[in-house]
């Protein structure tokens, strides 16, 4: 029977697929059956998203009081699975699970939650169900809408929840075909251009990581894993060679030997990051006892043959310069792709405005933010010693991105299109975020900045779903998106003028709202780091203000006669918005309802992987 | 009466031998069973493809008991290692590589059979003719997996490719396709005599065509005191040995033949030649050059390396330009039998690069990519058939906007291609994951062992592996995008376009190759052991001189 907790995170990676095996049963011309049922999937799932961080909090504050508690650091938490003893039953509520999956690679279904995965996992889910809602409109093969749909989301939780990088990799390609389906059937006149551009983007940045997980692969992890693994495993190659029978002394002698011979490889995270911080600790300058690994820890209670055996693995490819930066930026670019990063972004403003509407909010609300958890997760933590190294030209991609994007955002007359600039714009401040993380000024700035980026991504993924929506509404109405044809929509559309303010002043980072914080946040941090990008960090925000005000200024203000007749937002529309205003002003005005939670998981993440010394 | 030595031998070994080679035997029968048939009144009026299939399943039965038992659930191919009894004197070879290869030769055979029932390819007077020669060249590709002459390699080939210039022409009444089987006999031929001519030299020049004995002399004419001619000898024949493989290969630059081929030949014959060709003569092919290479448990001779370092970047360049230029070449095909070809040619630069690594895991890796290949590859050519029955067409325009018209074949050929891509969770994902996985080990095993010359070539192999990958997502995308996401002709014009009424049948059997495809792209690790098992022969790597190693062991 599996743990409790690994059929919680199935169920809510797999509903989605169930309920989209389920609209194969419906019958033709049940369009209306079927968006319902394809709404009732999405709401399941939120629903056991929802339970399952209920559970997490409870289990958070029970045990573990304060910010930096053991509870929160999924890596403890891994850690904890791995040493206990073989045949227990593993703790079912401590949300971290692994059942093997493909043995003769060493590879696992392991799936996790911690304060970063889960607040992705969230927005995820809430921005699933209101894009559903928004689909309500789609009536052009509505059965294969829904079934992409919910497959796409299956995908996007499941590389949430992974932390087996081979699993993760699995995910993160089932997500592309859904996506380029989406856009090129269901998408606006250039679609099949935009779906393509975005699918060869998106496949070459996977072929990137691809390369950096099968180099991760073949290092070997034995001094990082708890030593009874390995000790397990020399005796398999004991029995195996048919020497299962020996005993005392002979067995003894059998059995080390077997064990000199024992490789480790694997795609777990947990253990990678392990590896990455003994990189980190390496180049440094550290030997085998400052870096203090469970396979240093074996040998030195054993002979001097097995202490030179563990520095002669400090040897491998993994811990050279080299290694650690030709792995970094492949799995960088890889990631940046899907962020999008300067100068690897113009499929993102193509993809945005040819996508659907609700296609739109997904692309912006949760795709995106995978680039920045696929940096964070992975990218970082495994090659921090390049990361560190890199810190200021990562930072300098990111303030590019900032800066470039908000012009750019200024210059378009379509709508969309400002919104797609304006999201390039906010994820530079992600990688800003993400980027400051640096070892070797010591202090706490860098925790701040990496709070900052994930508060950002869940800020952006609320104000930029919003924004995509809302233009949609419009488009729905007028039929076009160019700004300079717009004007007076205030008068006939209150309710919709309202919502638009909230939420355009959200993207734009007016305090109190939800852009704002993780704005701050990471300015604060880099100023730290670096003045110059601080300031010109802050600086943006003027630019943002003016290409936000000045389209509220074309599209809202004024009076304009041909639009006169248009309807306010219909119930459908506004229960779609609602929700998105609400958690715009609820995530500005009390941060802490988010921190409280993701900030100890990312602090104690941040120590995990990147404390030097033991 | 005297008796040379070998034919006492064989005289002695014959029981034991014929046993080995029962499925082969089964094939022979199943042969003459067919020819025979025909000439009674009764059976002129029964489609003769069930007994066919009959044999084939009778022989796959055979093929499957020899398959050594308990070695499904082992760890790792130390756990196992099974017997190599050299057949009819040395002639052939009998190993798990060959018991393995011969399962998925005749296991596709009787997959073809069903296909053929499905779509009514060949009828019922042309039945018996049809089912001889696709179990004749079956056959022939038996013996080439099995080949351990040179001799054998030169029959296997042509025993093989005989009846496929026939089959290619099978189609009588049309045109295309007699040019079709006229281009395969002439490519064919010429590729043959230079292949003799090859073997000619290798065999005069040695006194000896047994590949692990040209093993040993290859080794010995690598010495530094070689003289020039002997070398030249080598090189001339090695090289004219291995362009008849790569025509079987069609590996660039002898692939001329395959689009035109496939395109002219029936979709059928296109599938049964696109896998079981290309399968055994990358099985020929991995047997001669492990065999070469020293890789072989029955090669005595420390070559360190030497003959390793010539043919791991020959054949990594032939697996680089074969793969890139199908690639490319696949863009501007509007036939989708043509597009096909030409993704089976990067197919098998693909497969190649998995063969250069020169490991046994390289092999390994080979053997698990050929069965996911069998069946993404068949089911794209039985969904082109079925297609063709119902629109009788192959060209990629009249599919426009399928999806509409018959969902069910659409989503499969989806699934097919994709797997042809390698996306994930699909076979093809997982094979294409486990050749890139060993260019990985091996570029890291030889910098481990002073030759990261060679290692370079892999890594370099690895990087044209992913960027193919990338380039191959434009044409395969283009054949989904003209099925899903353009709109039929009577749609532009307003009117509904007809539905496809293709049979149950084939719906069921392009659907459960689908599945399978999805099942084999999940779990995989049964697959992989049994494919580690398959290769148990072989060393794990070239053999070296003690070489003191740097760091890890390395566990190709």
């Amino acid at each position: 029977m599996p743990e409790n907790d690994l059929i919680w995170m199935s169920l809510l990676i797999f509903i989605p697929t169930a309920f989209a095996i389920g609209l194969l049963l419906f019958p033709k011309g049940w369009e209306e059956g079927m968006r319902w049922w394809s709404l009732f999937g999405t709401a399941a799932t939120l629903g056991v998203s929802i339970g399952i961080f209920g559970s997490y909090l409870v289990r958070v504050n029970q045990f573990h009081n304060g910010p930096g508690a053991p509870g929160a650091s999924l890596n403890e938490r891994a850690a904890a699975l791995d040493t206990a003893p073989l045949g227990a039953v593993p703790p079912s509520k401590d949300w971290v699970a692994r059942e093997s999956w493909i043995p003769r690679f060493n590879i696992n279904y392991f799936l996790g939650i911690d304060g970063i995965s889960l607040a992705l996992v969230l927005l995820t889910t809430v921005i699933s169900f209101l894009s559903m809602i928004a689909s309500w409109k789609i009536d052009k093969y509505v059965r294969g809408y829904c079934i992409l749909f919910l497959l796409l989301e299956t995908g996007m939780i499941g590389t949430f929840l992974a932390l087996d990088f081979f699993l993760f990799y699995i995910f993160w390609e089932v997500m592309l075909l859904p996506m380029y389906f989406l856009i090129g059937i269901w998408g606006g006149p250039r679609r099949e251009y935009a779906a393509i551009k975005f699918f060869l983007y998106t496949l070459f940045g996977s072929v990137l990581i691809l390369i950096a997980l099968l180099a991760f692969y073949f290092t070997d992890v034995r001094d990082y894993v708890p030593q009874e693994t390995v000790t397990n495993l020399a005796e398999q190659r004991l029995n195996s060679q048919g020497q299962s029978q020996l005993t005392g002394a002979d067995r003894v002698a059998a059995l080390d030997k077997a064990r000199e011979a024992v490789v480790v490889n694997t795609f777990d995270i947990m253990t990678l990051q392990k590896v990455g911080k003994a990189a980190l600790q390496r180049l440094h300058g550290a030997d085998a006892e400052a870096i203090n690994s469970e396979g240093w820890k074996w040998a030195a209670t054993r002979t001097d043959a097995d202490r030179e055996a563990v520095k002669a693995r400090l040897n491998q490819s993994f811990f050279t310069p080299g290694f650690q930066y030709t792995m970094f930026l492949l799995l960088f670019i890889g990631f940046a792709i899907k962020l999008p990063m300067f100068p690897f972004h113009t499929w993102l403003p193509d993809a945005h405005v040819e996508a659907p509407t609700p296609i739109s909010m997904i692309l912006a609300g949760v795709l995106l933010k995978m680039g920045g958890y696929g940096i964070l997760r992975i990218a970082y933590p495994i090659c921090p010693w390049a990361a560190e190294s890199l810190a200021w030209w990562v930072s300098l991609f990111g303030i590019i991105n900032i800066v470039y994007g908000a012009f750019a955002a200024m210059a378009q007359t379509d709508f969309k299109k400002l919104v797609a600039y304006s999201s390039i714009s906010h994820m530079g401040y992600v990688i800003l975020g993400i980027a400051v993380w640096s070892v070797s000024k010591g202090g706490d700035y860098w925790s701040f900045g990496m709070n900052g980026a994930m508060y950002q991504m869940l800020g952006h993924g609320i104000s930029s779903a919003g924004m995509f929506f809302l233009v949609g509404v419009i488009y729905d109405r007028a039929h076009h998106r160019n700004l300079d044809n717009f004007r007076g929509l205030a008068e006939p559309m209150p309710l919709y003028t309202g919502m638009s303010a909230v939420i355009f002043f959200a993207g734009m980072g007016l305090p109190g709202l939800c852009g704002f914080i993780g704005e701050v946040m990471v300015v604060l941090a880099t100023w730290e780091f670096s003045k110059v990008f601080s300031v010109l960090a802050a600086l943006t925000v003027v630019i943002t203000a003016a290409y936000i005000l000045w389209t509220i200024q074309r599209v809202y203000f004024g009076v304009n006669p041909a639009y006169k007749n248009f309807k306010d937002m219909e119930l459908r529309e506004v229960a779609c918005a609602v929700p998105l205003v609400v958690l715009a002003v609820a995530l500005g005005v009390y941060p802490q309802m988010i921190l409280s939670w993701m900030e100890p998981s990312v602090s104690r993440f941040i120590e995990q992987v990147t404390r030097v010394g033991p | 009466m005297f008796k040379p030595d070998f034919l006492l031998d064989l005289q002695s070994e014959l029981a034991a031998n014929i046993e080995a080679f029962l499925p082969e035997v089964i094939l022979c029968a199943g042969i003459v069973l067919l020819l025979v048939l025909r000439l009674f009144g009764t059976f002129k009026r029964l489609h003769l493809g069930w007994v066919a299939l009959g044999v084939s399943v009778a022989g796959l039965a055979v093929a499957l008991g020899q398959w050594p038992p308990g070695a499904f659930g082992l760890q790792t191919p130390e756990d196992f290692v099974g017997d190599r009894v050299p057949l009819f004197t040395g002639l052939l070879v009998y190993d798990n590589f060959t018991i393995f290869l011969r399962i998925f030769l005749i296991f596709f055979a009787a997959l073809v059979i069903v296909l053929t029932l499905l779509t009514g390819i060949p009828d019922r007077d042309d039945s018996a003719d049809f089912y001889c020669l696709l179990f004749g060249a079956t056959l022939g590709m038996c013996i080439m997996a099995s080949a351990n002459h040179l001799l054998m390699v030169f029959i296997g080939i042509e025993m093989a490719s005989l009846p496929s210039y026939a089959l290619a022409g099978f189609l009588k009444g049309r045109r295309q396709s007699s040019e079709a089987s006229l281009k395969y006999v002439v490519y064919g031929g010429g590729a043959s005599g230079v292949m003799l001519y090859g073997i000619s030299l290798l065999a005069g020049k040695f006194g000896t065509a047994s590949l692990p004995a040209l093993a040993t002399e290859y080794v010995n004419a690598l010495q530094p005191h070689a003289d020039a001619a002997t070398i030249a000898v080598l090189t001339l024949g090695t090289l004219f040995l291995f362009i008849g493989i790569a025509f079987k290969l069609a590996a660039v630059p002898f692939h001329f033949w395959c689009p035109d081929v496939f395109e002219g030949a029936s979709a059928e014959v296109a599938g049964f030649l696109s896998v079981a060709s290309k399968g055994a003569a990358l099985a020929l092919l991995g047997r001669v050059v492990f065999t070469f290479a020293g890789l072989d448990k029955s090669v005595h001779a420390a070559g360190e390396l030497d003959v390793a370092k010539y043919l791991l970047p020959m054949l990594a360049i032939f697996a680089a330009v074969t793969a890139t230029f199908g690639n490319l070449a696949a863009y501007l095909q509007t036939n989708l039998k043509r597009l096909l070809a030409y993704s089976t040619i990067a197919h098998a630069g693909y497969m190649m690069m998995g063969l250069a690594t020169l490991t046994r895991a390289g092999a390994g890796a080979v053997l698990f990519y050929l069965v996911a290949y069998l069946f993404m590859n068949l089911g794209a050519f039985a969904v082109v058939a079925f297609l063709r029955n119902q629109t009788g067409s192959e060209d990629l325009s009249s599919f426009r906007g399928l999806i509409r018209r018959s969902p069910v074949l659409t989503v499969t050929l989806a699934v097919f291609l994709l797997s042809l891509l390698g996306m994930p969770p699909l076979a093809g994902f997982a094979a294409k994951f486990q050749i890139f996985r060993v260019l990985y080990e091996g570029g890291q095993y030889y910098g481990t062992v002073g030759q990261p010359g060679l290692g370079w070539w892999l890594y370099a192999l690895l990087v044209i592996g992913g960027l193919n990958t990338v380039l191959s997502v434009v044409y395969y995308v283009k054949v989904m995008k003209v099925m899903i996401l353009e709109t039929t002709l009577e749609e532009v014009e307003g009117r509904p376009s007809p539905p496809l009424s293709a049979p149950g049948g084939s719906l069921l059997y392009a659907s459960l190759l689908a599945v399978v495809i999805l099942m084999v792209g999940i779990l995989w690790d049964p697959l992989a052991r049994v494919s580690d098992v398959g290769v148990d022969r072989f060393n794990v790597s070239p053999p070296l001189k003690a070489v003191a190693r740097a760091g890890t062991e390395v566990r190709p």
